[in-house]
């Protein structure tokens, strides 16, 4: 780690957002992973996404749960609310805060040990009950905060520092959010942000579940030859599903593309997805071949990212279940007891 | 390294400035003194091109304040005799330098330690030349002048004071190897009103009346006093006036305020002792009354552009003002003079009456004489002065082993990795955020009565500690080496100063706009590496750099490194000073 703060002197001409905020507004500490840590370069992204979106930093919380990965959280967005949780229980917390109050934006960061092993039960419950919220799964391959051991998404016949194989077979989270009903997947890499950036802004917009896998190298443990998670191996291994434009509501359209080569997805905040398709069999609106798509690439040993999936119809939990239009943590007493005439009048409804 | 570029005498600013972040302060001033000569006198005095290129004047405000550190490195030294260099064995060679100021002091200082006998000749009664006569002594006290010129004098120096040489073809007489003329620009520039004549006894030419005051020729001044002239010399005068007996002190000037050439802190310095500062009036005639000056009258301008931006004082058509005053001074500029010369002894002078010099090499049409300083090409400040006087010791040294004199010495250059550990560096990386510390200046009541009393105290220990570490230590360089790089972005990410981009290459007109701030500062080139691994290239728009490592410590692979750039100007006989 530094022992010097990161100056904060900016440049002058450094660009302010609608807010009049700074890229630098939107930072926290000079990080303490270690240096060329992937999981900087997500929290690089999210900053730069939330910057250039505008969003108040007071209007976030972000989330995590135990690793390198749930460190990560302090590094960005030091104006927002933050919560550092158990291992692994990170959906649970998420989802409490949001019931309570659901006019944040909810950015849960997690890594593959802390979502596919210890946390893999929570995860499959916050899936399937579609909390509006951003997870990402910062997708090394390994234990890195304690010392290089294969987690539950180091692929098959990957191999560890010491050179010995991986003998278990990965969970591909990706494909398990599908098949929950999780409404945006994508994959990304963290060493790509022209493909992070627009998919973060993309899920923070999404209303629903969002889950992003991101393939963040471990420079420390698993960065070297016959690795599947290293930067050489994911540049070379890499396949570009599509490639995405994020424009906000207020924005006009400028852009034009040759028909068929580009799709546009409504999401739920009025702002737009420009999906550029690089392969034109693919339909990022059919869950079904997403999975098999996903499934059969895999095989080819190629690491596909983009956005897979994106459903902009289906309801969140607070629709679900009907939830009152105010945030819960808003109501006051006279709105939870109503009082005597409320109840009689209950009551006779029921008669 | 943009500070130590804008020096005439390219002294190495960050080494020095950390030196004295250290506390060793002898070898701070002998950083200082190895290049320009005169630390403590340029510490209170210099003209300080350095500043303006501070690149801590674009992160913030103000630059690092350079000069009065140097300034620090001369109150704080030790005991100097340890650590000056000894002449060298005579090499039966002789030099002769006319003048004492500071130019043919840096030629005998260079020269003289090579093994050269040096024989300076000087009207004054001792060295220093104008430094000594024409800059008061409550900006630069003479014990200042003494000491670094005696420092040069010791070094085996012949001198011969109070000889004005009145015959140059007598000099060449002489024999010796080489003559240099380092007799700076001695004649002020007069002002030709009506009455001037008239009321001669109370207007004084600036330059002159100050050494009068420096020679204790003149101790008063009439109470209501008139400064004509906008340069530092003006601002001299109007600050000496006020010590000699002048309560009601102006300064009158043709131009606008900013455009005046006085440096902005020596304007300030006026102000601050009560002396206004009127501009746009040009002086038109002297009031007499029965023979004796009573003011001057001003025709008051402004100032118009042509479509090239020629600027043009044209009259405003209000009525001209009167302004009473009891004496004027008169500081508008200074002329150079050599009717010493003979014009039939070889050395050719040019349409407006200079020499002819080469301005590399400094030699004039005569193969043995050589000029600098203000002598050369008419008159500029002290540093200049030096960076010449260094730049004649070399021609002359390699014209006297009989050597091209447009073959010069090149400079010493090194590039040393400050790495230590993870992360540590050999020099300190953290960021000070502090704004510009001011110089403490003794009370006004006591230096106004004063006339050698100093103004400027000069940092103490703790402000000097407190200012150096306002360097970004310019000269340590992010070296970038492609082959290591796997791409991480860290770097880019970290970069406080978004410095450093990962991007398409493309040429430069085209590459500039598109970073991630635009590079706007042309004059800063970029840093563009080979292609990486993906086809892109790293580019850092050195503009804004902190140099405080983050993207060396950020670095997984040691991409980057943090390597100190050492520049060494050639001075004669060596190109590596130490």
């Amino acid at each position: 780690m530094s022992y010097i703060a990161k100056s904060k002197f900016h440049h002058p001409k450094l660009p302010v957002n609608d807010l009049g905020l700074t890229r630098r507004d939107y930072e926290g500490p000079l990080s303490t992973l270690c240096a060329g840590c992937g999981h900087d370069s997500i929290s690089a992204a999210i900053i730069q996404a939330c910057h250039e979106v505008s969003i108040e930093p007071h209007k976030v919380a972000k989330l995590s749960g135990i690793g390198c990965s749930s460190k990560t959280p302090t590094y960005y967005l030091d104006k927002s609310h933050g919560f550092n949780s158990v291992h692994g229980r990170m959906p649970s917390i998420a989802t409490g805060a949001n019931v309570a109050n659901k006019d944040l934006l909810y950015i849960g960061m997690s890594g593959d040990g802390d979502t596919a092993s210890i946390g893999l039960g929570q995860f499959s419950h916050v899936v399937r009950r579609k909390l509006n919220m951003v997870y990402i799964v910062a997708n090394n391959g390994t234990y890195g905060l304690t010392k290089g051991q294969n987690s539950a998404m180091t692929d098959l016949g990957s191999k560890n520092k010491k050179g010995v194989e991986n003998p278990f077979d990965a969970i591909d989270i990706a494909s398990l959010a599908l098949q929950l009903g999780a409404t945006f997947v994508a994959r990304s890499f963290s060493g790509d942000k022209d493909q992070l950036v627009p998919l973060l802004k993309a899920a923070m917009a999404h209303n629903g579940f969002a889950l992003i896998d991101c393939l963040s190298p471990c420079v420390t443990f698993n960065n070297h030859v016959g690795s599947t998670k290293s930067y050489d191996y994911v540049r070379d291994h890499n396949e570009t599903l599509n490639r995405t434009d994020f424009v906000p509501m207020k924005e006009e359209i400028v852009t034009h593309y040759e028909p068929g080569s580009s799709r546009e997805v409504c999401l739920h905040d009025g702002s737009v997805l420009h999906l550029h398709k690089l392969d034109d069999e693919y339909d990022t609106s059919d869950r079904v071949a997403a999975l098999h798509y996903l499934q059969r690439k895999q095989h080819e040993g190629k690491v596909l990212t983009g956005l897979l999936y994106v459903n902009t119809d289906t309801p969140d939990l607070h629709e679900i279940t009907n939830t009152v239009d105010k945030p819960l943590n808003q109501l006051v007493e006279a709105d939870l007891c109503p009082g005597n005439a409320a109840l009689q009048s209950i009551n006779e409804s029921l008669r | 390294m943009d500070c130590q570029w804008a020096c005439p005498a390219h002294t190495p600013v960050p080494e020095y400035i950390r030196l004295i972040a250290q506390k060793r302060y002898t070898d701070a001033y002998m950083v200082n003194w190895q290049s320009n000569v005169f630390p403590g006198i340029l510490g209170r005095t210099c003209d300080r091109p350095c500043e303006p290129a501070c690149r801590r004047g674009r992160t913030e405000e103000e630059p690092v304040a350079i000069c009065r550190l140097k300034r620090v490195t001369a109150d704080n030294k030790g005991d100097m005799t340890l650590v000056l260099p000894t002449a060298d064995a005579s090499n039966g060679k002789r030099i002769a330098c006319i003048g004492a100021g500071p130019a043919s002091l840096t030629v005998a200082r260079d020269l003289s330690l090579l093994g050269y006998e040096v024989v300076v000749y000087d009207s004054g009664k001792k060295g220093g030349g104008m430094m000594l006569s024409q800059i008061p002594s409550f900006r630069l006290p003479e014990s200042v002048i003494d000491e670094e010129v005696g420092f040069i004098l010791k070094q085996g120096v012949v001198t011969h004071f109070n000889s004005e040489i009145t015959s140059m073809k007598s000099m060449l007489d002489k024999n010796y190897d080489a003559v240099f003329v380092g007799t700076g620009a001695p004649r002020g520039r007069g002002l030709e009103i009506p009455g001037r004549a008239e009321a001669s006894a109370n207007i004084h030419t600036g330059i002159e009346w100050l050494a009068n005051v420096t020679f204790e020729h003149v101790d008063s001044i009439g109470k209501r006093v008139i400064v004509l002239g906008g340069g530092n010399t003006a601002m001299d005068c109007c600050r000496t006036a006020r010590r000699l007996g002048g309560e009601d002190v102006k300064v009158v000037v043709r131009s606008g305020f900013d455009e005046m050439k006085a440096s902005p802190w020596e304007k300030d310095d006026a102000l601050m002792e009560d002396i206004p500062i009127l501009n746009y009036h040009v002086p038109k005639s002297c009031i007499l009354d029965g023979g004796k000056l009573v003011g001057l009258q001003f025709e008051l301008v402004k100032a118009e552009y042509d479509k090239s931006g020629r600027r043009s004082l044209v009259p405003t058509g209000e009525p001209d003002v009167t302004i009473e005053c009891d004496d004027v001074l008169i500081a508008i500029g200074q002329e150079n003079s050599f009717p010493w010369i003979e014009k039939d002894i070889g050395i050719e002078f040019n349409q407006w009456d200079m020499p002819v010099v080469d301005d590399v090499t400094l030699r004039s049409s005569h193969e043995s004489v050589f000029f600098g300083g203000d002598s050369s090409f008419g008159p500029k400040n002290i540093i200049s002065a030096v960076g010449q006087g260094h730049q004649a010791a070399i021609s002359i040294d390699l014209y006297c082993q009989g050597q091209s004199l447009i073959e010069r010495p090149a400079p010493g250059v090194n590039l040393t990795s400050q790495k230590m550990g993870v992360h540590e560096w050999s020099y300190d990386n953290g960021i000070s955020h502090e704004e510009r510390f001011a110089v403490p200046h003794a009370d006004k009541t006591e230096t106004l009565k004063n006339l050698t009393l100093e103004v400027e105290l000069g940092f103490d220990e703790q402000l000097a500690f407190d200012e150096a570490k306002r360097c970004l230590n310019c000269d340590v360089q992010t070296v970038f080496t492609e082959a290591l790089c796997y791409e991480c972005d860290s770097c880019m990410d970290v970069c406080p100063t978004s410095c450093i981009n990962f991007t398409e290459n493309g040429k430069e007109k085209e590459l500039r706009p598109r970073l991630i701030i635009p590079a706007e500062n042309t004059e800063q080139p970029l840093l563009v590496s080979e292609a990486l691994k993906t086809g892109r290239v790293m580019v850092k728009d050195e503009d804004l750099c902190l140099h405080c490592g983050l993207c060396a410590e950020r670095c997984p692979t040691n991409a980057w490194d943090m390597q100190k750039f050492i520049y060494q100007e050639a001075q004669a006989g060596k190109t590596c000073a130490q």
